[in-house]
């Protein structure tokens, strides 16, 4: 597999070296001349001058037979054509852009960019999760903490998205009572069919919390 | 020229100091900001917009701004002014129209020179001619 990667800056250098450690053939494309000493000093040959939105460079750096094409230099109009051009001219199959902007997030896929990585978007992501869309939320304890009314927010990763209640194996002696969709009340029976984004209600016995989150 | 010819003109320009080269009746409305941006091509006008010309120094920021208008807001007439003639030529194949201001000059100076016919401004983006 060779792998190009466009952007000598920390994300690049970095990236270079693992792939460079997990034994690929990689090449490290980087606009300024002046920093590629320092660059060679830290991941030895694997690294050339140039501009990786021109033509002529990509041919040298060898885009016709790459594999995957990595844009990640700080500028996403960079990162854009880099992609495009890689895809349209050179054929490459894979191609993944480092996105600065997060609201250009939308214009990288429409434009068929492989992947597109948002740093902002993956740590707000986190933060949101940590907080609690995908954690189940104990929102009261009931009869001296046996019982918990707890809630869940539904993830496209969830599971039990697109599944009627009745197919969850959810823990004995607890129940799925309620759910708000949008800015619907929703009482659950066996029928009701989960959908992203649902926030859950739910009675669950105190051990059978981590349990009923697995199947959510 | 465009305003002085009745149009309905807004300038986009992230740097406000290039603006005073407009001069002082210029005509047309100015909006300071990055060209990328949504939200300050929405406050341009971007939504209602008949045309959207990108003519700023960085290819890419021409092509990926030309793509925008494009793509996220169906502008009609879109035209991006692209240094690079491979690049243009890429562009050119995928439905984002490219004019090479020197291959354009270059070839109107040999229309003048051989007494060629001045053709269709495509004509003068031909990559064989770069």
């Amino acid at each position: 597999m060779y792998v190009i990667v466009v952007g000598g800056g920390q994300v690049g250098v970095h990236l270079t070296k693992r792939l460079l450690q997990a034994g690929r053939e990689v090449l490290l494309l980087e606009k300024d001349g002046g920093i590629i000493s320092s660059l060679k000093v830290q991941i030895g040959e694997s690294v050339m001058v140039g501009d990786g939105c021109e033509a002529q460079t990509q041919k040298r750096a060898g885009f016709q037979r790459a594999d995957v094409v990595v844009a990640v230099t700080g500028d996403d109009e960079d990162n854009l054509v880099i992609c495009q051009m890689a895809k349209n001219t050179w054929g490459v199959s894979r191609t993944i852009a480092r996105v600065n902007d997060p609201t250009h997030m939308w214009l990288f896929r429409e434009l068929g960019v492989s992947s597109s990585v948002s740093a902002t978007d993956v740590l707000y992501n986190l933060i949101e999760q940590e907080i609690s869309v995908g954690t189940v939320i104990p929102l009261a304890a009931l009869r001296m903490g046996n019982i918990e009314v707890v809630e869940a927010t539904l993830t496209a990763r969830s599971p039990s998205v697109g599944k009627l209640v009745r197919e969850i194996e959810i823990p004995p002696k607890s129940n799925i009572v309620w759910l708000l969709r949008g800015d619907e009340g929703i009482v659950v029976d066996g029928d009701t069919r989960l959908q992203e984004g649902d926030l859950v209600v739910a009675l669950v016995p105190t051990a059978s919390e981590s349990a009923l989150r697995n199947v959510l | 020229m465009m305003a002085r010819r009745g149009h309905d003109v807004t300038v986009l320009e992230r740097d406000p100091q290039n603006l005073a080269r407009l001069g002082d009746d210029h005509g047309c409305t100015t909006v300071v900001g990055d060209g990328l941006d949504d939200e300050v091509l929405r406050d341009a006008g971007i939504e209602n917009c008949d045309a959207f010309v990108t003519c700023t120094r960085g290819d890419n920021t021409n092509l990926m701004a030309a793509q925008i208008a494009q793509k996220r807001y169906s502008v009609q007439m879109v035209c991006a002014k692209v240094n690079d003639p491979q690049r243009a030529h890429e562009y050119n194949k995928i439905g984002v129209f490219c004019i090479v201001p020197n291959l354009l000059t270059a070839g109107m100076m040999r229309c003048w020179l051989t007494g060629e016919e001045y053709g269709p401004i495509e004509s003068f983006n031909r990559l064989e001619d770069a």
